[in-house]
């Protein structure tokens, strides 16, 4: 016998396979078929957890996945998982579990010390707290509050699993199988759709394995399984268990995870993905959730003992666990009283009902006299007694006065249903309150949707069946698949509904004809609604009462916030954190918001529902990444020439998705020595660098040249043939937006270069202008970087290196000049050379095409070995670039940047229109105090600013002062040290910066302002004597 | 996510495609002979209705062409979609 509250010959077990497990550091015994809860339940543990904030013991307050309170941390090392709910972990030999949030033990924890602070952890004390004085936060406040809060710790190894991700269609997704899913399913499969059914429990049935149940004649578990089992059998059906929806997104897109070897234990199905995420599109689905039950609040109504009534019905009906010896109800409707005496019947351990309303459905009322049940009508529990368990119960009737005490080891609650509506709000629907019923109802969805069962308010049996049919007729109408029986005019309401966008599925269904919609009287709750004892008796009564269990939110945060003017409920939400925990307020956000609609003197629709988000139960990060872990996660894009930089040192940096050499270190060289020397290299001798990545569009087309000069800022029809020149481009509000060199290689076709960064969303750019503004132009755009690799010979040198390797070119300045090219044979492959400039030096760029890559550039750095040719990265391009004050578009630009603002007018033309010129004409872009690009020199030789650092007029504006506001005039763009000039140095946009020049800036850091000198931008050789090498 | 049917290649998942903004904002004829005003006014300002708006798509990772779609933006249903250059079809009631 597992357990000493096991119940002789009761639940769906199997008692033939005793499981041991451990939970903290204690062996236990359960059964197969049992759940990590039910397993402690049946050993009599019901302290499992401690609260968040208050410490407070806590246990099993739910049976599934709206647990707000045992919370464990499952398994150890790599496999070790926080957060999971006990009462979804399917119990297997050898399980190790333990308690969270507690030290040293659940039993005995130091944190009840936070009771004693109860008075300040009050809603929002976060914001009221831990403020003084200002310099406690980082020493103390931060790691005290750090170590304090989360529910368990993360795994500190990679995760040893592997997941999986699938994508399916399907006609129609049913989600959660009920009596009403199971239903709606064989409905809609027997008609041969391609069916899913899903449901997050290891076998379908849903309620019809949680309470006593006949359907025609057989029980209800016994029939969930034959359906089950035609469903299986049908191969157009898949039927999912162990599985959770978890996000409807847009167009009938659901998500679900599956949990396919959990049950099994860590590490015992090798090979197999531990978890699924399923990408489904349904053409229709059927939300068939069911509903939670929901508590009442009173206090010390989180003591252990004290669960859900409908938890208690599953535990005895389910897994033959009885709570305790002696119980007791609290309700306020008929679906809890029910639940109640259905646990009776298989505990036999509940001996009184206290109900708030003054009678019960007479039929129940005789169950329970004969059940042995007493009942209390017009009677409510004020508070519950106790410390680590429930040990009895405070009664009063509802005028208030005492009813005297009575003593019990469990208590089960009923405040009414919370239909689980969030799959159905995140579709997205809205929601309608129903009084009679006191709950929110799907009212209108926005797709291909249909609700029954518990989730349409069918609580009963035959109505929730009967609503699983109706909900499939309307879906096979709607997919054109109508069955004989169902009557047109339901088609018709069906198809002429979905066709408008809305299904209002509650008028839809009454209007189903042929399947009659169940009558008010057999879902009827009998319902009186009842929030809060205190606000029923209208006078505050001892304990905590508690609302949100797992984030330890009471009654009297919510007034509080009510009070100080929270009338928002989505900002009391965020004030109070109700709802905000792993659990999402499941059992918890409807009596919070029905409490501030009290509160606040409103109705509950007038307050409103919070919104519904995705996730609906946590999901595994590793499920999210499913294969796309490490190396899988981002496509790598290298060059041809990469293995030969690999072999030779280089430090690689990421420029999008490409690895780029970033320097080429010489054993015993830092960053900084490797710069200085590849620089020196590139300004005395010669250096090479891997261009490659620069984007290159091929431009073709009778067009080309037109069309050049309507997306560039400069003139291009009268470029010629084998020249090139620097293009700007803008966007249409005159921002910049991309530059590089673009080259005529014939009347009616270009090749221009983009920067790296920015090739796809150049090419998308000219896509988007060519098709939808200027259709008529003959131009056709290619992608071509991926075709050419490209090698730059840069530095005093480079002439006599390519001529060694081109010796049939004419290299002179006369023959070859700047901004020209040439097609020729280089290392006997055939080339085009460029000789343009991103350093200031002589340079040429040689492309081939790029299966050749790696021999061009073994071929230039054998023939450099003689003149002193060196390998360099982007680092060293940076400091040669920014020495010239060449910008680099996303450093110096921020799309609040003109060329005009860089000093680039010369490249803008006066005479022709192009994109963004009207803009130039604007107020705002002739301002004079727009940031202009400038040069600084720190006074202090070595100092290298911080990139994006701050720049003030004066020391005294480096300290923030709101009177005066913003003290910035700008900001660092670029900042290196150059070997060359022997100085750090930096580009800047300065407010009117050019107005500047010889002025002294400071630049703030934390070690005090720094002084920097405004200059010119450009650094180095302002005359531009060297790019024409010495000849 | 979105299911889009591309004119060229049918329907697709929202991840092959891009999102162009409001549709038939035509660039100006003549933009030096706009106000300033007139001139922001086709920058920045851009309809925003909770109900139907005409928009820009390219199917980026497929054929790389621009159409125009009819879109929901409460519900995300697709009413229309059309070719560039073609007539917005007439608004359904």
């Amino acid at each position: 016998m597992s357990g000493a509250f096991r119940i002789p010959g009761a639940g769906h077990i199997d008692r033939a396979q005793p499981l041991a497990f451990r939970f903290n550091s204690k062996s236990l015994q359960g059964c197969a078929g049992d759940t990590l809860a039910s397993a402690l339940l049946a050993n009599g543990v019901h302290l499992v957890a401690r609260s968040f904030k208050y410490h407070r013991p806590r246990g099993m307050f739910t049976a599934g996945n709206e647990e707000p309170n045992a919370i464990v941390q499952l398994e150890r090392g790599p496999h070790t998982e926080p957060n999971l709910r006990a009462t979804e972990i399917e119990l297997y030999a050898g399980l190790v579990a333990a308690s969270v949030n507690c030290f040293p033990s659940v039993d005995f924890d130091l944190g009840v010390l936070n009771r004693l602070a109860s008075a300040i952890l009050v809603a929002g004390f976060y914001n009221k707290t831990f403020m003084w004085p200002k310099s406690f936060w980082k020493k103390f406040y931060e790691p005290v509050l750090r170590n304090a809060s989360g529910l368990g710790v993360a795994p500190d190894a990679p995760d040893p699993d592997i997941y999986d991700r699938l994508h399916w269609h399907c006609d129609v997704l049913v989600v959660g199988a009920g009596p009403a899913g199971l239903s709606a399913a064989l409905e809609v499969a027997r008609q041969g759709l391609r069916t899913v059914l899903i449901d997050e429990a290891p076998e379908p049935g849903g309620t019809l394995l949680q309470r006593p149940a006949q359907i025609g004649g057989i029980a209800g578990a016994a029939w969930a399984a034959r359906a089950a089992a035609e469903l299986d059998g049908l191969a157009n059906v898949l039927v999912l268990r162990r599985t959770s929806v978890f996000g409807y997104y847009d167009h009938n897109y659901l998500m679900a995870l599956e949990r396919r070897t959990d049950h099994l234990g860590p590490g015992r199905a090798p090979g197999i993905a531990r978890k699924r995420l399923w990408h489904f599109r349904a053409a229709r689905v059927i939300l068939a959730t069911g509903a939670h039950e929901r508590p009442i609040v009173f206090g010390n109504n989180d003591l252990p003992g004290i669960m859900l009534a409908n938890a208690a019905c599953t535990y005895a009906t389910r897994y033959g666990v009885a709570l305790g010896r002696r119980g007791v109800a609290f309700v306020n409707n008929d679906h809890g009283y029910a639940l109640a005496l259905d646990t009776q019947a298989a505990a036999g351990n509940l001996s009184l009902i206290v109900d708030a309303r003054p009678a019960a459905d007479p039929e129940l009322a005789r169950r329970a006299a004969g059940a042995g049940v007493r009942a209390l009508q017009g009677h409510v529990i004020a508070r519950a007694l106790g410390g680590k368990r429930v040990r009895g119960v405070d009664i009063r009737t509802c005028a208030g006065t005492n009813a005297g005490r009575v003593e019990c080891d469990h208590l089960l609650i009923s405040g009414g249903i919370s239909p689980a509506v969030h799959l159905f709000s995140q579709a997205p629907g809205t929601l309608r309150y129903d009084a009679r019923l006191a709950c929110f109802l799907p009212d209108r969805a926005s797709q291909a949707v249909e609700v029954a069962g518990a989730l349409n308010a069918r609580l009963q049996l035959a109505s929730a069946l009967a609503d699983g049919k109706a909900a499939a007729a309307r879906t096979l109408a709607a997919l054109g698949r109508a069955p004989a029986a169902l009557a047109t005019s339901a088609a018709l309401t069906a198809s002429s509904a979905a066709s408008a966008g809305f299904v209002p599925p509650a008028t839809v269904a009454a209007t189903a004809a042929g399947t009659p919609a169940p009558g008010p009287v057999p879902d009827e709750l009998h319902i009186e609604p009842l929030w809060s004892v205190q606000s029923l008796l209208g006078r505050k009564l001892p304990g905590k009462h508690f609302i949100d269990l797992q984030n330890d939110v009471t009654e009297s945060d919510i007034r509080l916030a009510a009070r100080e003017g929270f009338r928002s409920v989505e900002h009391a939400k965020r004030y109070t954190t109700t709802g905000m925990a792993t659990d999402q307020g499941k059992t918890s956000n409807v009596t919070g918001l029905a409490i501030l609609a009290e509160a606040l003197g409103k109705t509950i629709p007038e307050v409103g529902t919070t919104t519904f988000r995705p996730p609906f139960t946590p999901v595994t990060f590793g499920a999210l990444a499913g294969r796309d872990r490490g190396t899988l996660s981002d496509p790598v894009r290298i060059t041809p020439m990469h293995a030969w930089h690999a072999a030779n040192g280089a430090v690689f940096e990421d420029v999008g998705q490409w690895k780029r050499p970033w320097y080429f270190p010489l054993p015993g060289e830092d960053m900084q020595a490797a710069v200085a020397r590849e620089t020196r290299a590139l300004r005395t001798t010669a250096g090479v660098m891997d261009a490659t990545t620069l984007g290159k569009i091929d431009i073709r087309g009778a067009d080309a040249a037109e069309f050049l000069n309507r997306v560039y800022t400069n003139a291009w029809t009268k470029l010629a043939v084998g020249s090139c020149r620097y293009g700007l481009m803008c966007k249409p509000d005159g921002m910049m937006m991309d530059d590089g060199v673009t080259a005529r290689l014939a009347p009616d076709r270009f090749l221009m270069t983009t920067t790296t960064g920015n090739a796809a969303r150049v090419l998308d750019w000219l896509e988007e202008w060519l098709q939808t503004e200027w259709p008529g132009l003959k131009v056709y755009c290619t992608s071509v970087t991926e075709q050419w690799s490209t090698v730059a010979i840069v530095g005093p040198n480079s002439r006599k290196i390519l001529q060694a390797l081109a010796p049939d070119m004419d290299l002179s300045n006369a023959a070859f000049p700047f901004m020209t090219f040439r097609e020729g044979e280089v290392a006997g492959l055939r080339a085009r050379v460029f000789r343009i400039s991103f350093s200031g030096e002589l340079s040429y760029e040689v492309n081939v095409p790029s299966w050749h890559g790696l021999a061009l550039w073994q071929a230039v750095i054998d023939a450099g070995k003689a003149h002193g040719l060196t390998p360099y990265g982007t680092e060293t391009m940076h400091v040669a670039r920014a020495e010239k004050g060449y910008i680099i578009i996303g450093q110096e630009t921020d799309a609040t940047v003109t060329p005009q603002d860089l000093g680039l007018a010369w490249a803008v033309s006066t005479q022709k229109d192009f994109i963004g010129k009207r803009s130039f004409a604007r107020v705002d872009t002739r301002r004079t105090d727009r940031k202009q690009l400038v040069g600084l020199l720190p006074r202090d030789k070595s100092f290298v600013a911080a990139e994006g650092s701050h720049l003030v007029a004066s020391p005294a504006r480096a300290v923030f002062d709101p009177a005066s506001g913003s003290p910035s005039i700008g900001h660092i763009t670029s900042s290196y040290f150059s070997p060359n000039l022997g100085s750090g140095f930096a580009l800047a946009l300065i407010a009117n910066g050019r107005a500047l020049r010889g002025q002294t800036v400071y630049c703030v850091r934390d070690a005090g302002p720094q002084p920097m000198t405004v200059g010119d931008p450009v650094f180095f050789d302002p005359e531009g004597k060297r790019r024409d090498g010495i000849d | 996510m979105l299911r889009i049917g591309c004119p060229w290649c049918g329907e697709r998942e929202e991840i092959e495609f891009s999102y162009g903004g409001q549709a038939h904002l035509a660039y100006p004829q003549d933009p030096h002979a706009l106000t300033d005003e007139q001139w922001a006014q086709y920058l920045f300002m851009r309809d925003n209705p909770k109900g139907l708006l005409r928009e820009r798509w390219v199917h980026s990772h497929g054929c790389r062409r621009w159409f125009n779609v009819e879109r929901h933006t409460v519900t995300h249903e697709i009413t229309a979609i059309y070719k560039p250059g073609e007539p917005p079809p007439a608004r359904r009631a």
